[in-house]
């Protein structure tokens, strides 16, 4: 079929096999490989029928390419996404993003210019119980939020061994990137990046170079304030947990991936399902099925919301977008900042544009005694 | 194949509704003997064949199984391999290459084919994946394994990325050297058994969800019902009450109107539970098999 978009999958390692696989079974795409450790890619040759591609240049060169997921280390990420968009193609980047946020927002502004499709991974925004939170929140029926528990959890370094990139801060790796990214997408979903970043501490556990566990304070203006409590290095959980607990002054919400709890003091004309009291939503209930199911719908969900927003041609809002993106590593940012130097930090260091500020939040944050 | 089968999400925190209930799920199941407790409720109630992950501490299951051949005459496994969280996280941690280095013999053939000072032929990969089985059904010798499933994440990973004979070398290793049936478990049972088919295995079998309101049949539920229909696959049907949305009579007696379907499994932790499916399945599936 002529109409199909053709899509690479570069970087054949846990994620990016996983999103070869999902790729490859979508019904609007061929997929191709790029993979330039010579034992995996020679491997792919023999045993998948899709293209298998050495190197990113030569991929670069193939004419008919629509799109490019860049699945490598994310230290890679930057200089890859900018030769994809140079050359025109649209791109859907493991997360996180960028490991400085100023790559990330000059990214997203030569995508937005150019009219490509820009994304990044960050699976839970499609998960269905973190997609309920977002509708409760945006309802406004939660009255004004005032304290939020952001927490994720998993069993990755239980012991001290020899690491990979993932344990290379350098590398974009440690809890902060891989595992704290994840939280902070969300809490950057729901209320923005924040205005201040406190009590940020990156400590090793068994890690020699680098963060096994993550903990730090974070403000926006209107006196939310956001705990954030990570650690890989817990063996209790069978795999990765996010949990946020949110609390507002018409009650509580806490959501992981497989439920939505809502308690609300008074029920809400704005969310007419939901009754005074508890109101529990559970993920297989929200969920919708997907064409193909590999460890779990988002996974899916998110490869097929990218293609469609290529085929669409519409330039109209996607997911998880490259701007999206660039809020969570200003805000991750902000954290390094602040866990260095111990002051606390109220802007990652250049101040970006701000589309939600105005003079009246400014002269308000003016009188704010301190954070 | 006994049309019953129990399975053992439950006793590792497999939830699709809650982690509080996962959790509590691991609390109780922490010492082999509660899972044993459950096991021989479920024995007696006539349920003979435990459908389980390859998990190591169901080593101790296989050994208690063994220490008593009199109680345990009936008793078989249907072990579902790989536990996939066991390499997912050394993958992690250790990278691709090194999680590979890790699970295999070291040196020989493929320390030098990762150092790329040999290529791999395809009978080297075959080899790689015969040792990975291996090791896998090292815990269940000397109990009777009559049919050997490879476990969801991995079916859908070979069968999304198109592996060329991924589905034959399984299955050809486990007829000839464990003398059992090869079988799938999978979430997308449509496009599977066109895979299957494609590599010469006709009328495979099957597990995968299947429920009276289409939970999680990707591909989609008339599909499901075609393929059934179709003669072409002995089905396992599970999550037939779709995490407890669908009443267990009601559930029970729609799968057992479908055409194609060998058997049920189902994972329960109270004597309770475990009967009335006993008996649901009884009244509509026929008496015990």
């Amino acid at each position: 079929m002529n109409d199909k978009l053709n899509v690479a999958v570069v970087g054949m390692g846990k994620m990016g096999l996983s999103h070869f696989a999902i790729v490859n079974a979508h019904p609007a795409v061929t997929a191709i490989a790029c993979e330039s450790t010579g034992f995996l890619a020679d491997g792919l040759e023999k045993y998948v029928s899709s293209k298998v591609c050495r190197s990113y240049a030569d991929l670069l060169a193939y004419d008919d390419l629509d799109a490019v997921v860049i699945a490598t280390p994310s230290r890679s990420h930057a200089a890859m996404v900018r030769q994809a968009l140079d050359r025109r193609l649209n791109v859907f980047c493991e997360k996180p993003f960028c490991l400085d946020w100023r790559d990330s927002e000059a990214l997203s502004a030569q995508a937005a210019e150019h009219g490509l499709v820009g994304q990044v991974g960050y699976h839970y925004r499609f998960v269905a119980s973190f997609r309920e939170m977002k509708r409760i929140l945006d309802s406004g029926a939660l009255g004004r939020v005032t304290q939020v528990l952001a927490e994720a959890y998993g069993p990755v370094v239980l012991a001290p061994k020899r690491g990979t990139w993932r344990t290379d801060k350098a590398e974009g790796g440690g809890s902060l990137f891989d595992y704290a990214a994840h939280p902070v997408n969300l809490l950057n979903w729901f209320f923005g990046v924040p205005d201040a970043v406190s009590g940020s501490v990156l400590t090793p556990v068994f890690s020699d170079a680098t963060d096994d566990q993550v903990c730090a304070t974070l403000q926006w203006q209107d006196g939310l304030v956001a705990q954030l409590a990570v650690n890989w290095s817990d063996e209790s959980f069978r795999k990765m947990s996010t949990k946020i607990s949110i609390i507002g002054t018409n009650g509580r919400i806490v959501a992981d991936r497989q439920e939505c709890q809502l308690y609300l003091r008074q029920a809400s004309p704005a969310l007419p399902d939901y009754e005074k009291g508890w109101t529990v939503r559970y993920t297989t209930d929200l969920t919708q099925d997907q064409w193909f199911y590999l460890r779990g719908e988002e996974y899916s969900a998110q490869i097929d919301g990218f293609v469609k927003a290529i085929h669409s041609n519409s330039r109209g809002p996607v997911e998880n977008d490259f701007s999206s993106a660039a809020q969570t590593d200003r805000t991750l940012a902000m954290i390094v900042d602040n866990a260095s130097s111990g002051v606390v930090v109220r802007d990652a260091t250049a101040p970006p544009v701000r589309p939600r500020r105005n003079w009246l939040r400014r002269l308000f944050r003016l009188k704010q005694a301190s954070y | 194949m006994d049309k019953l089968l129990f399975g053992d999400n439950q006793f590792f925190g497999v939830n699709h509704m809650s982690e509080d209930k996962a959790r509590a799920q691991v609390i109780r199941f922490q010492h082999t003997h509660a899972i044993m407790d459950v096991l021989d409720t479920a024995y007696d109630t006539g349920i003979h064949t435990f459908m389980c992950t390859t998990h190591d501490r169901l080593a101790e299951v296989v050994a208690r199984v063994i220490a008593d051949p009199v109680r345990y005459a009936d008793f078989k496994f249907f072990p579902c391999m790989p536990y996939a969280h066991k390499y997912a996280n050394a993958v992690t941690e250790l990278g691709m290459i090194g999680a590979l280095r890790h699970f295999l013999p070291s040196g020989g053939l493929l320390a030098a084919a990762i150092a790329g000072s040999k290529a791999l032929a395809s009978k080297d990969v075959e080899g790689i994946g015969q040792l990975l089985i291996d090791a896998e059904m090292k815990m269940f010798s000397g109990v009777s394994t009559p049919v050997i499933f490879v476990q969801n994440v991995v079916t859908d990973l070979i069968l999304g990325m198109g592996i060329k004979d991924g589905f034959r070398i399984f299955d050809d290793h486990i007829r000839k050297n464990y003398a059992a049936e090869p079988a799938y478990i999978t979430m997308n049972l449509p496009m599977l058994l066109e895979a299957l088919e494609q590599q010469g295995i006709r009328k495979p079998i099957i597990c995968s969800n299947i429920n009276k309101i289409g939970f999680r049949m990707s591909g989609g539920f008339d599909a499901y019902l075609a393929a059934l229909k179709s003669g072409r696959v002995r089905a396992i049907a599970m999550s037939v009450f779709a995490s407890g949305a669908i009443p267990a009579d009601e559930a029970i007696h729609w799968v057992s109107e479908l055409p194609g379907i060998e058997a049920i499994v189902f994972g329960a932790s109270s004597r309770a539970n475990i009967q009335n499916t006993r008996e649901l399945v009884d009244k509509y599936m026929g008496a015990q098999a």
